[in-house]
C-alpha cells in the first residue's frame, strides 16, 4: 500500500522540469496523473509514459490554464476518466524577465495570467468536487523569489508572491470542507528555466545557498508528495521553502 | 411547484441539518437556516446536480431564500 494509492492528481505544466518530476513522483506513490501541458505534446507524452511505467494511469490533456473554459474541460475529462480529483498541483509557470523600466505591459499580463490567474481558475474548479468529497489537497508551486524579490523579475515575483497569498486565503476558505492548500517555494532548481540564466548569475546564486548546491526537481517533487498525502492532513496555508536554506 | 419544493427541501434538510418545518419559502438560508456563505455555495452546487442545470455565479448570488431557489429552478425547467 503506497501513500497515494487510488488517488487522482492533476499536475499543470507537467511536460517539463519540476512539473514533470512531480507527475512521476506522484505516480511512483500510487496516484493516477493528469499530465497537463500547453505547448509541447511530445514532452507531455514522455511524462505520461514515465507515469505509466510507474504502474499508474496517465491522461495527457492540453489546456491553457489561464483560460476558464480550458480548465473546466480538463476537470470534466478528469472526472469522467478517473471519477475523482484528490490532488491538484498548480505548477504551470512562465518567465518573461526584464528590468521593471523595460518591461512591456504584455509581458506583465501574460506572466500574471499563466502563473497566478491559472491558480485561481483551477482551484475554483477543483474545489467543487473536493468540497463534495470533504477531502482534497491543493499544492501550489510558488518560488523563493516570491518571498525575497528578485531584480529583473517584477512580473514573475509578483505572480509568485500572489500565489502565496492565494494559498493562504484558499486554505482559510476551504479548511472547513477538509481541503488543505499549501505552497512550495523552490529555490534555484536545475531546469530548462533556470538553465537560461548566465553562468555568473548562477555562480552568484550558489554562494547564497548554505547547502552549497542547486536543487533537483525531485527535491520539490518529494515535498509535494508529502503535502499530497494523508501525512500532511494537519498542515494548511503553509509555504515550504525548498531552497537549500537560501531564505530562512 | 410542490415537486421542486420537495426536492429542494430534502437537500436543505440534509445539508444544513434543519427540521423540515423550518424550510419555508420565505426562509433565508443565512438568517433563518443557519447557513454560512460556503454552505450556500454548496447548496447551490447540490441543486445544480439535483436538477441537472448550471447556475451561474451571478444568478447564485441572488439566491438568498428557499423561495428564490425554487422559483429560479422552476424558471429554468
Amino acid at each position: 500500500m503506497m501513500k497515494l494509492d487510488g488517488k487522482t492528481a492533476i499536475v499543470t505544466g507537467a511536460s517539463r522540469g519540476i512539473g514533470r518530476s512531480i507527475a512521476i513522483e506522484l505516480a511512483k506513490n500510487g496516484a493516477n496523473v493528469v499530465v497537463n501541458y500547453s505547448g509541447n505534446e511530445e514532452k507531455a507524452k514522455e511524462t505520461a509514459r514515465e507515469v505509466e511505467s510507474a504502474g499508474t494511469k496517465a491522461l495527457v490533456f492540453k489546456a491553457d490554464v489561464s483560460n476558464a473554459d480550458d480548465v473546466q474541460a480538463m476537470l470534466k475529462e478528469t472526472l469522467s476518466e478517473f471519477g475523482s480529483i484528490d490532488i491538484l498541483v498548480n505548477n504551470a509557470g512562465i518567465t518573461k524577465d526584464n528590468l521593471l523600466m523595460r518591461m512591456k505591459e504584455d509581458d506583465w499580463d501574460q506572466v500574471m495570467d499563466i502563473n497566478l490567474k491559472s491558480v485561481f481558475l483551477t482551484t475554483k474548479a477543483a474545489a467543487r468536487p473536493m468540497m463534495k468529497q470533504r477531502k482534497g489537497k491543493i499544492i501550489n508551486v510558488s518560488s523563493i523569489v516570491g518571498v525575497m524579490g528578485n531584480a529583473g523579475q517584477a512580473n514573475y515575483v509578483a505572480s509568485k508572491a500572489g500565489v502565496i497569498g492565494l494559498t493562504k486565503t484558499s486554505a482559510k476558505e476551504l479548511a472547513a470542507r477538509g481541503i488543505n492548500v499549501n505552497a512550495v517555494a523552490p529555490g534555484f532548481i536545475e531546469t530548462d528555466m533556470t538553465g537560461e540564466l548566465p553562468p555568473d548569475v548562477q555562480e552568484a546564486m550558489k554562494q547564497m545557498i548554505p547547502l552549497d548546491r542547486f536543487g533537483k526537481p525531485e527535491d520539490i517533487a518529494k515535498a509535494v508528495v508529502f503535502l499530497a498525502s494523508d501525512d500532511a492532513d494537519y498542515i494548511t496555508g503553509q509555504t515550504i521553502h525548498i531552497d537549500g536554506g537560501m531564505v530562512m | 411547484m410542490a415537486e421542486v419544493l420537495d426536492r429542494v427541501t430534502k437537500i436543505i434538510v440534509d445539508r444544513l441539518g434543519v427540521d423540515e418545518s423550518e424550510v419555508k419559502l420565505e426562509a433565508s438560508f443565512k438568517e433563518d437556516l443557519g447557513a454560512d456563505s460556503l454552505d450556500v455555495v454548496e447548496l447551490v452546487m447540490e441543486l445544480e446536480d439535483e436538477f441537472d442545470m448550471e447556475i451561474s455565479d451571478e444568478d447564485a448570488e441572488k439566491i438568498g431564500t428557499v423561495g428564490d431557489a425554487v422559483s429560479y429552478i422552476e424558471s429554468k425547467m
